[in-house]
């Protein structure tokens, strides 16, 4: 399988952060959580919200850093 | 061992060959090995308790640079094992090999439907976005209308045009999402991501779907969204082809 990044050849870095924004989603939210008393952890909610509030920020001035 | 250590998981995929994964590292560098139970195979690594115990984790998780390389490092993984996989979540760290093990032959024959149902078919990720509209033209005037009259004609004109472009989005990405879902074994509605995520602030996201495409598909597809883009005159964007994060196990479709 090759990067699932949208093809944007005018902006390689907007791209990546978006790319980023499409992985999180995913990793975050999809999967299988195979879980039992021997678990340990797994990625909760809160603290993904809190990740994606420092996304926002970070995508923000990536942005501004394009002139977009 | 000399400090405590756990096991991170990648995937779950059919009886897999440890030597398939020569050369392949996970996150925080470690060499990819498998756990093998009931006729499946655990893509795992070892992480140190001092980075992947609850607590530390807890506190990494908010940090995103270290968010960013280890959803990388975990999606990098899962996308070079061979054949069909069933990603595990992100972060999900178990005892040791043996407890996995366990989890794996217990839960066995979900798992393996669930490898049956991604078998040659990928996910492919689908986002509509709301055409930009220009602003409402006031109603044209009628002669012979007083102006008590010719206020609400104005008035009802501008809420109506707000309401219908408001319906007009919903019957778009419905029927968007309608023929797609045609097209795929399985389609997941996922959230819409907020505007400052998606690059586009000015424009609302209609549409945020995952869909389960066989791979012999896939052109079709792909050309079928960028249709329907210039049909409807709209941004439309494809990403893919992803791992089945989205359709991890039967009972996930639609």
């Amino acid at each position: 399988m090759s990067h699932p990044v949208p093809r944007d050849p005018d902006g390689a870095l907007r791209a990546e952060r978006i790319a980023l924004v499409d992985l999180l989603d995913r990793v975050l939210a999809g999967g299988v959580v195979i879980s039992g008393e021997i678990r340990l952890s797994v990625a909760d909610v809160d603290l993904v919200q809190i990740s994606l509030q420092a996304l926002i920020a970070s995508v923000s001035t990536g942005l501004g850093e394009l002139g977009d | 061992m000399t400090e405590p250590h756990a096991v991170w998981g990648y995937a779950v995929t059919a009886r897999l060959s440890p030597d398939r994964l020569a050369g392949l590292s996970g996150v925080a560098g470690p060499p990819v090995r498998t756990v093998a139970a009931a006729g499946l195979t655990a893509a795992v690594s070892t992480v140190s308790l001092a980075e992947f115990g609850e607590q530390p984790l807890r506190r990494r998780l908010e940090d995103l640079a270290w968010l960013e390389a280890t959803a990388r490092a975990h999606h990098q993984v899962i996308d070079a094992l061979p054949g069909p996989a069933i990603p595990l979540r992100l972060a999900t760290i178990y005892r040791d090999d043996a407890s996995l093990a366990g989890l794996l032959a217990q839960r066995q024959a979900e798992l393996a439907a669930g490898l049956r149902q991604v078998t040659e078919r990928a996910e492919w990720g689908v986002k509509l976005f709301a055409a930009e509209r220009p602003a409402v033209a006031d109603a044209p005037e009628r002669a012979g209308a007083g102006p008590g009259l010719s206020y609400l004609r104005r008035r009802g004109h501008q809420l109506s045009a707000a309401e219908q472009a408001r319906q007009a989005d919903a019957v778009l990405a419905e029927q968007v999402h309608a023929e797609l879902r045609g097209m795929a074994a399985a389609a997941q509605l996922r959230p819409a991501q907020a505007a400052e995520l998606t690059g586009e602030p000015r424009t609302a996201m209609l549409l945020n779907a995952a869909y389960l495409v066989d791979d012999g598909t896939a052109a079709r597809f792909a050309a079928a969204v960028r249709e329907l883009g210039r049909r409807h005159r709209t941004r439309i964007e494809l990403t893919g082809p992803w791992p089945p994060y989205s359709f991890a196990l039967p009972g996930t479709g639609p």
